[in-house]
């Protein structure tokens, strides 16, 4: 009875699992199999073996790329760049998404957004590309603002003590726009009476934003934070890998980036997979810790 | 009368104060946005005018504001250089082809997962749904790729990845709003089935939905670069972007050395920075025509995914 029940389910939806089935095939080809293939981290990469047939080894390449000389120097790097990101680039949308939302003419509020939002779309290799061409110290027009304004010579792309800002501004200067949207969104869902209430009790614009736009966009910033802490060793691959030069070398290398070098160049799989996994892990409990910190204190959480 | 007149003196003070207030808001607020829009605009201004001035005035620093000795070197040598032509024709068919195969395979699973008899729809959400917390990271992935015999093919630009699972949670939560389930027993009714239903009644009333993850899709693969870097060793099938680093980026040891060099070096290096000015604009350029038109269809998927995010 059930058997033929769910024989009929399925002779009806047929049409459904047809139009389902590259996309079940797709995530468990190119999602799932890596996610099997983790087990490189604690096993030796056999090439006659494939992925995961070569011998046991346990904790053995955690373990070695803990005791190497670079650990304590990736860890800073990743975190500092992490941190520096999260404590500049955060808050960041909300303050514009705030300015933005206080324009009247509709125009001019449209002109504001279609601009900032632009620089989401430009490509990685374009905007340090940007970056190189407009910092440049002898050649570029930064470098020659830096001039008339008497602040001499600094090669920004190649000193140890300009990467981390640099590279934060730089994200800020694209993502901004983009990220602010979301908080717009939320701006947009506050109950206009609110703002005619405020008004008659006779409440500056000033105060507007500080009792009713701030604690509306609340929810949404402790979702937004959460997310962004579980990414706390999570910097992008492909901007500091593109900046990175010998000059910076020492505060750009990274843990994505090792891994690529590591990995992809020198093929020392296992190991490259265990300090990926490494990474993983810490991000997970950075996410889970935040999400419980979040719960108990205001009840808002992710899961 | 003159209590009266001074009245009126007390009530303009009271209004203008309240303006005062105001005001200075105004300002403060005008001040912030010509600032913030200065900031953002500025260096994009300049890429544009620095690609068509004078190349020794540029890089002396004449050019800031207008542009001078209008030339057109670079883009000379831009039109010259098969290397970006053969990247624009690689990037062309990997986005657009790319592109429709996820649209092929992102709309169809995400219209089935918004259909609430369908019975499997849970655990397969879940299945996907992981993916975005879990992955199996660069080095696995790398040997499947290579195991599968997709390196150094198009292949890889196109199938790996080709449902992204942010952009189906999107769609999904589309269909599900936006197709009410009369619709779908009418149809039903009149003999329909999914796939008539999908082609013929869900897409045409999202058009809305398919241009933003469309347009999401198609802005991804024009600026993928890591595929290329980790992937692609065949020099031929490079795409724009790889070939943009070599311009822009791989010139880098030339760049600093010019700048410390004698004149010889810094002559070369003020025409490699046009051509760069000029080749930032080339290949930015398809994106920027189509962005415009597209802006606010961008807002509504944000506004979408917010909805379930």
């Amino acid at each position: 009875m059930e058997s033929r029940k769910r024989r009929n389910t399925f002779r009806r939806d047929y049409q459904l699992w047809i139009m389902i089935f590259p996309a079940i095939i797709v995530i468990l080809l190119f999602n799932y199999i890596p996610m099997y293939g983790i087990q490189l981290a604690f096993r030796d990469y056999d090439f006659s073996q494939g992925l995961t047939g070569g011998e046991w080894r346990g904790f053995a390449y955690f373990q070695q790329f803990i005791d190497s000389y670079l650990f304590t120097d990736l860890m800073r790097n990743t975190f500092l760049i992490s941190l520096a990101t999260i404590v500049l680039g955060f808050p960041a949308p909300i303050l514009l998404a705030l300015i933005l939302n206080q324009i009247r003419r509709k125009r001019m509020k449209q002109l504001m957004q279609t601009t900032v939002y632009l620089p989401h779309f430009i490509s990685i290799i374009v905007l340090v590309g940007m970056l190189n061409v407009l910092l440049s110290s002898e050649t570029g027009v930064v470098g020659h603002f830096m001039k008339a304004l008497g602040l001499g010579h600094i090669n920004l792309l190649a000193s140890t003590s300009t990467f981390i800002p640099v590279y934060v501004l730089s994200d800020i200067w694209q993502h901004c726009g983009w990220n602010s949207i979301i908080y717009l969104a939320a701006l947009s869902t506050v109950d206009p009476q609110l703002y005619d209430a405020a008004k008659i009790d006779g409440a500056s614009r000033w105060q507007t934003i500080r009792y009713v736009d701030i604690p509306a966009l609340i929810p949404t910033i402790i979702i937004l934070f959460i997310l962004s802490m579980g990414n706390i060793l999570g910097t992008g691959f492909e901007k500091i890998f593109l900046m990175q030069n010998p000059l910076n070398l020492p505060v750009s290398e990274v843990i994505a980036t090792y891994v690529y070098k590591i990995g992809i160049i020198s093929n020392q799989f296992s190991l490259a997979s265990a300090i990926g996994l490494f990474n993983t892990l810490i991000n997970f409990v950075f996410l889970y810790a935040m999400n419980t910190i979040s719960k108990r204190m205001s009840e808002t959480s992710l899961f | 009368m003159l209590g009266k007149g001074e009245t009126v003196v007390e009530h303009e003070y009271t209004r203008k104060r309240v303006n005062g207030k105001e005001l200075m808001f105004r300002i403060t607020l005008a001040f912030l946005c010509a600032f913030i829009f200065l900031l953002v605009a500025y260096p994009l201004y300049f890429i544009v005018i620095a690609s068509f001035s004078d190349s020794t005035l540029v890089s002396t620093g004449k050019v800031m504001f207008i542009p001078k000795n209008i030339s057109f070197f670079g883009y000379q040598e831009i039109f010259k250089d098969m290397r970006i032509w053969t990247g624009y024709r690689n990037t062309l068919f990997y986005t657009v082809f790319g592109t429709l195969i996820n649209m092929l395979f992102t709309l169809p699973a995400a219209y089935v997962l918004s259909r609430k008899e369908f019975r499997a729809r849970r655990i397969i959400m879940l299945i996907f749904v992981i993916t975005m917390f879990f992955n199996g990271g660069l080095i696995p992935t790398y040997l499947l790729m290579k195991g599968l015999g997709l390196t150094n093919t198009i292949w890889v630009f196109i199938l790996p990845f080709s449902v992204n699972v942010f952009y189906l949670i999107i769609a999904r939560t589309f269909f599900e709003n936006s197709l009410p389930q009369e619709l779908h027993e009418a149809a039903v009714m009149d003999g329909c089935s999914h796939f008539t239903f999908f082609f013929k009644v869900a897409l045409p009333l999202s058009k809305a939905l398919v241009s933003v993850i469309g347009l999401y899709y198609l802005v991804g693969h024009w600026n993928d670069f890591f595929t290329a870097l980790i992937y692609i060793r065949d020099t031929k099938l490079q795409p724009l972007q790889i070939v943009l680093r070599d311009i822009l980026l791989s010139n880098q040891v030339f760049s600093s050395g010019a700048g410390t060099g004698g004149d010889a070096g810094g002559y070369a290096q003020r025409y490699a920075d046009q051509i760069k000015y000029g080749v930032i604009i080339v290949s930015t350029l398809p994106i920027l025509l189509i962005y415009p038109f597209m802006q606010k269809y961008f807002e509504k998927g944000v506004m979408i995914g917010s909805i379930k995010g």
